[in-house]
This record gives structure tokens, C-alpha cells and sequence, in this order.
């Protein structure tokens, strides 16, 4: 099978998108002519031209307003936010507009809409371009929220993001767009809101999404060295969230990580932690979070890699939690 | 709602209909509100609402030179524009009531009305939204012949919604036709104390976007107006900014006795009603005073019968009600 790079993955779910359904049209900051600024979208421009395909001004705000605008009247925006920091700009136009359509119009139509955007740390960035913004949208109904862990992931799940009628909002970190891996999957899409089981196992679940997964996988490999066996979910999704692949987890494994780039307070392993804890406490053994402190994402190499969760910092966790012997 | 047509060919006889059916829709509008108001008073009308009354001019005035199948985004003042662009009056009444025959089985309430059978993208509770919505709904309509209008008051020109969508529209060259409803005032505050030179309509110059002020309370200014806008955006030549000057006759919400506001100024603009100055206009051009009677009766009429179907309508039953997250 050949390898598929993360970045064409995006670029390829777009073109054939766009070459399925002629409603689907992409715009945002320096996608056209320069191809992105991590050059995701090189040659669409080129080949879908000007009306499908441009460039536009530095204005998050009116261009999602304009995504908002176009969904419901009859185009299907795929729209990128070039940096995830940036989505605090255009919150109204996602969150008081385009989330709230379909209910407040009592379904007189769908929100057909794709905001793409680059997440993550580990670039170098500083704290203004390295957020990953899930749970600024997290608790808002009406908006999808979907985190690709690999290239063939990426490729399907936004490929069904597109097809999707609601306003979703797709997180490429920014550490994956290099990665390799199989290319697509037999299933041309996959659905939005169902997580995978990324390994198997039976002593541990250890819950991720993104570059989170492979770091998962990674201490996974090195925990199995040890005789405990990790039970990895790509959760793929926070809203809608599927808590039933945990929770099914869970019932076998009696121990739940919950694995966040990105604070504990308020976040979305935090919420997921409570919902299993909800339904499930007699399942648990044990129960916690791996997460950053709650400081702002910093710049200097050292210490933003002393920030971010690795495999070694969950693999040591997992190794430490065990021992204390909680179960 | 009578269709568009270009003022070089509109006949004598075509324009008498058409100017006598904005005056029963201008008429529509300022009963509408006056019900409204009256019912609000009695509880039947929750939260809170902004009335349109005395600005009645600029919608139906803009509307009038729309297709039906063009789009309108208005704000939260936007009894005006929904009416004015083809809304029901019975269920628009029913919405602003919360009850289940509401045009949204009353989920939006007074401030979210949407509309997309009569063409209105939704009437917006965030100052500017509405340009924001009106840029996706003008990209809907580039290369296909169809214009898309933002309504917004005064207030939102200090927004990043407009100078963003300003600048956007006429980056895209999208046919777009933004209408300032200018009334003096962003909620309690004078214009002149929050708007920096206090010139709307040249602001539009610092986008190369054509612009004109407008006598926003006098109904053949306003669609003469929205004419040459209208057909600019048809024509592939992007943006307008239309300022048009009003006052509304009551304060911004109904919490708002609107004492801020001098009562030599509130008295010198009810002097200039739009209704009355449409009225005099259509008597001094030879209508039959009988006719124009006629037009007032029969919007009066239509009122009254709005808000006896929405008073006697049920509300939503949370028993029943079939509300989704998602569309599947």
C-alpha cells in the first residue's frame, strides 16, 4: 500500500469533494495562490479556478460570516481558519450563527459548512499559534468537532465532513501534517461521531485525539514491554462525543486516561472523565487525566517540550498509577 | 411583494400600483408594531422586543426593487424587513408571541426571525451579523443573478463585521447592497458620541465602494435609491452603501422610555412620519383619497387578523416537540 502524506490526505478529500458536488466551494487566507501556508491546498486553485477556489482577506470573521451566509443559501463552504488561535475572531459568525440555524429556524435548512484549521503545539509557535481550540466550541450544540488522528483518518473523515449538513469544525495539528501512513481505508468516508479502537488491550484505556493517539500507540508499545496492556481509542470527535466505545472500553480495562494537549480545567477530557464517571463509576478502578499545566502554551524549546504530553509522560502515568496499586 | 422593475421603465400606471402597495405595506408594518407594542404591554409578548415603527420607509422602500428569489439578513429591528420581504403577518405575530404556528414554531422569538421561503437569511440579535450573513448569501447569488441585502442600524457600522464585510464585498465585487438604517442612535447612545466623524456614508469611500445618503423616511427616495444599487450589484459592479436617514418612534427596547433623546428632536421627526409624507405624496399625485383609505383599511385588517390567529394559537407542547441537534 503506498504512503499517503497527512497534508495531500487533506488536499485530496478536498478535490474530490469539490469534484463530486459542484456546490462545494473553499475560500480563506492565502489558500489560492499560495496553496496554505503549510501547503495543504497546493494546485486547487489551479484546478477548480476563481469562483470555486480563492483567496481573501485577512478577515476571519466576514469570511466565516460569508461561510454561515453561503451554507444556508444553497453553497456548501469549506472554509480555512489558518491557525486554530484565530477562531476567537470569528466566534459569533460559528457559534450565535451558524450553530444555532437549523434549531432556531425550525429546520427550514441545513448548515452545510467546513472550517478547517491548524492546531497544536510542538512548532515552535508560541502560545498564540498553538492552541487547539476543541473546547472553546465544545459545550456550543449544534456544531461538529472532529480531530484526525492519521493521513487515511484525515482523508475519510473530512471527506465526511463535507457530505455532512451541519457546521463542522476540523482540527489538523500542525505535527501531523508530515506523517505518512496507509493510504485511505476501504470505506470512502467515516462517519462523524463514532471513536476507534486504535489497539487493543485489556489493563488500561488510554483516550486521545491527533498527534495524541500516536503518542498513545508509542506508550502503549512501551508499557506492553512491561506487561500491561493498553487499550488506545481515537476518540476522532468531541461533539458529538462517543461515549459508548469508552464506556464498552472501560467495562473490560477498569482504568481510564484521558490523554489532552491542552489544560485540565474545563477541557474535553475532563468532560469526558465526568460523563464515564456518570455512567460508569462501578467500572472504574482507577480514573485520571494527563493535561498541561494551566499556563499559556510557551515558545523556548525546552520548555514547551516539558509542556506538551509526550508517550513517555502518559507511559509513565500509566506505569505510576498502576504501582500505586489503586486497584 | 411587487417585483423590481428599472424606474426608466416603469409606466405611470405600473408605478401607481406599486407605490400604493408599499404604502399598505408601510401601513402593515406600523400596525404590526403598534399591536405588538399593545400586546407586549399585556404580557403576551415575552423577553424583550425593538420596534420599527417611523422606519418603516427604508424596508419596504428596499425590498421593492428585490426579486423575491433575492436575499434579505435584517437585524433585530427586523419586523420591518421580514414583513417587508414577504413574511406571513400571522406567523411572524405567532413567533413574537412563542407560539407553535410561530415562522419558527417559536424557537427564535422577536430578535432570530429567519425566513428562507420569502428570502430573509434571518434577522440577527448581534449588532453587524447580518453583513457577515449577507456576504455567504451574496456569494450564493454571484454568477447567477442574484443580490443580497444587509440591513443594520447605525450602531453596527463600529462593528468588525462592517469595515470586514465592507472591504470584503468589494474585494469579491459581490452584489451586495448594504442599508444603514440610520436613526441617531446605537441603543441609548447619540451617533455623534460613538462614531468617529459620524459619517457613514463616507466611510464607504475608504473602500472604493459607491455610497449615497438617503432620506430614509421618504419612500421614493429610499427605492430610487435601492434601484440604482440593486442594479449595479445585478450588473457585476459589486457594493453599496446606501446611509439612510429615520427615527423610530419608540425607544430602542421595551425597557427604553428613550429620554435621552431631546423632545425638539422627537417632535421635529414625527413631523416627518413616513407614513404621512407617503401619504400626502400619493394624495398630491392624484390618488383617489378613497383608495388610499382603502389600502389602510385593508392593512389595518390584516393586522388585526395576524394577531387574533397568533393570540389563539397553541403554544409549543416541550411534550412533543421534535427538536434535533443535528441535521442527519
Amino acid at each position: 500500500m503506498s504512503a499517503l502524506e497527512f497534508r495531500v490526505a487533506i488536499r485530496d478529500a478536498l478535490a474530490e469533494e469539490m469534484e463530486r458536488d459542484e456546490r462545494v466551494v473553499f475560500f480563506g487566507e492565502d489558500i489560492a495562490a499560495a496553496g496554505g501556508v503549510f501547503k495543504v491546498t497546493t494546485g486547487l486553485h489551479e484546478r477548480f479556478g476563481d469562483a470555486r477556489v480563492f483567496d481573501t482577506p485577512i478577515s476571519e470573521l466576514a469570511l466565516s460570516g460569508a461561510a454561515f451566509g453561503a451554507a444556508v443559501t444553497g453553497l456548501r463552504p469549506v472554509v480555512e481558519i489558518m491557525f486554530g488561535d484565530f477562531m476567537a475572531l470569528p466566534m459569533d459568525a460559528l457559534v450565535n450563527q451558524a450553530a444555532k440555524f437549523f434549531y432556531l429556524s425550525n429546520e427550514q435548512a441545513p448548515v452545510p459548512l467546513v472550517v478547517r484549521c491548524a492546531v497544536g503545539g510542538g512548532g515552535r509557535f508560541g502560545a498564540i499559534h498553538s492552541q487547539i481550540p476543541a473546547t472553546w466550541f465544545q459545550g456550543v450544540p449544534g456544531l461538529k468537532i472532529v480531530a484526525p488522528s492519521t493521513p487515511a483518518e484525515a482523508k475519510g473523515l473530512l471527506k465526511a465532513s463535507i457530505r455532512d449538513e451541519n457546521p463542522v469544525i476540523f482540527m489538523e495539528h500542525k505535527r501531523l501534517y508530515s506523517v505518512k501512513g496507509d493510504a485511505a481505508p476501504a470505506e470512502e468516508t467515516i462517519p462523524l461521531g463514532r471513536a476507534r479502537i486504535a489497539r487493543a488491550g485489556g489493563d488500561v484505556t488510554i483516550v486521545a485525539l491527533m498527534k495524541g493517539v500516536s503518542d498513545a500507540l508509542e506508550a502503549a508499545e512501551l508499557l506492553s514491554g512491561e506487561g500491561v496492556e493498553a487499550e488506545v481509542i481515537d476518540l476522532r470527535t468531541v461533539r458529538p462525543l462517543d461515549l459508548e466505545t469508552v464506556l464498552t472500553s472501560v467495562a473490560k480495562t477498569h482504568r481510564l486516561v484521558v490523554v489532552e494537549e491542552g489544560p485540565r480545567l474545563g477541557g474535553w477530557a475532563a468532560g469526558l472523565l465526568g460523563a464515564v464517571g456518570e455512567r460508569a463509576l462501578h467500572d472504574l478502578d482507577d480514573a485520571w487525566l494527563i493535561a498541561t499545566d494551566e499556563l499559556p502554551v510557551p515558545y523556548s524549546p525546552t520548555l514547551e517540550d516539558a509542556f506538551l504530553p509526550d508517550a513517555a509522560a502518559i507511559a509513565a502515568s500509566v506505569r505510576a498509577r498502576i504501582a500505586a496499586g489503586v486497584a | 411583494m411587487a417585483r423590481a422593475q428599472a424606474p426608466e421603465t416603469e409606466t405611470r400606471a405600473a408605478a401607481d400600483v406599486l407605490y400604493l402597495e408599499c404604502y399598505e405595506r408601510m401601513r402593515l408594518v406600523r400596525r404590526f408594531e403598534q399591536e405588538l407594542h399593545r400586546l407586549f404591554l399585556k404580557g403576551e409578548v415575552h423577553g424583550t422586543t425593538h420596534l420599527c415603527a417611523g422606519q418603516e420607509a427604508v424596508p419596504v422602500g428596499v425590498c421593492s426593487a428585490l426579486d423575491e428569489d433575492d436575499w434579505v439578513a435584517g437585524t433585530y429591528r427586523g419586523h420591518g424587513h421580514a414583513l417587508a420581504k414577504g413574511t406571513d403577518p400571522a406567523a411572524l405575530a405567532a413567533e413574537m408571541l412563542g407560539r407553535a404556528t410561530g415562522v419558527c414554531a417559536g424557537r427564535a422569538g422577536s430578535m432570530n426571525v429567519i425566513d428562507l421561503a420569502h428570502g430573509l437569511v434571518g434577522c440577527f440579535g448581534i449588532v453587524g451579523a447580518s453583513m457577515g450573513a449577507a456576504l455567504g448569501a451574496a456569494l450564493s447569488g454571484k454568477g447567477r443573478g442574484g443580490v443580497a441585502v444587509a440591513f443594520f442600524g447605525d450602531g453596527a457600522t463600529n462593528q468588525a463585521y462592517f469595515h470586514e464585510s465592507l472591504n470584503f464585498a468589494r474585494v469579491l465585487d459581490l452584489p451586495l447592497v448594504f442599508v444603514c438604517e440610520n436613526n441617531l442612535y446605537g441603543e441609548f447612545t447619540p451617533l455623534a458620541h460613538s462614531t468617529a466623524g459620524a459619517d457613514i456614508a463616507g466611510r464607504a469611500a475608504a473602500y472604493a465602494i459607491p455610497s449615497a445618503e438617503v432620506d430614509g423616511n421618504d419612500l421614493w427616495a429610499v427605492r430610487a435609491a435601492a434601484l440604482e444599487a440593486v442594479e449595479r450589484a445585478r450588473a457585476g459592479e459589486g457594493p453599496t452603501l446606501l446611509e439612510c436617514l429615520t427615527y423610530r418612534h419608540f425607544g430602542h427596547s421595551r425597557s427604553d422610555p428613550a429620554t435621552y433623546r431631546p423632545q425638539e428632536e422627537v417632535a421635529a421627526w414625527l413631523e416627518r412620519d413616513p407614513l404621512a409624507i407617503a401619504r400626502e405624496r400619493l394624495l398630491a399625485e392624484g390618488f383617489d383619497a378613497a383608495d388610499v383609505d382603502a389600502a389602510e383599511a385593508s392593512a389595518d385588517a390584516t393586522v388585526e387578523r395576524a394577531m387574533a390567529d397568533a393570540l389563539a394559537a397553541p403554544y409549543p407542547d416541550p411534550a412533543t416537540d421534535a427538536a434535533r441537534e443535528f441535521q442527519p
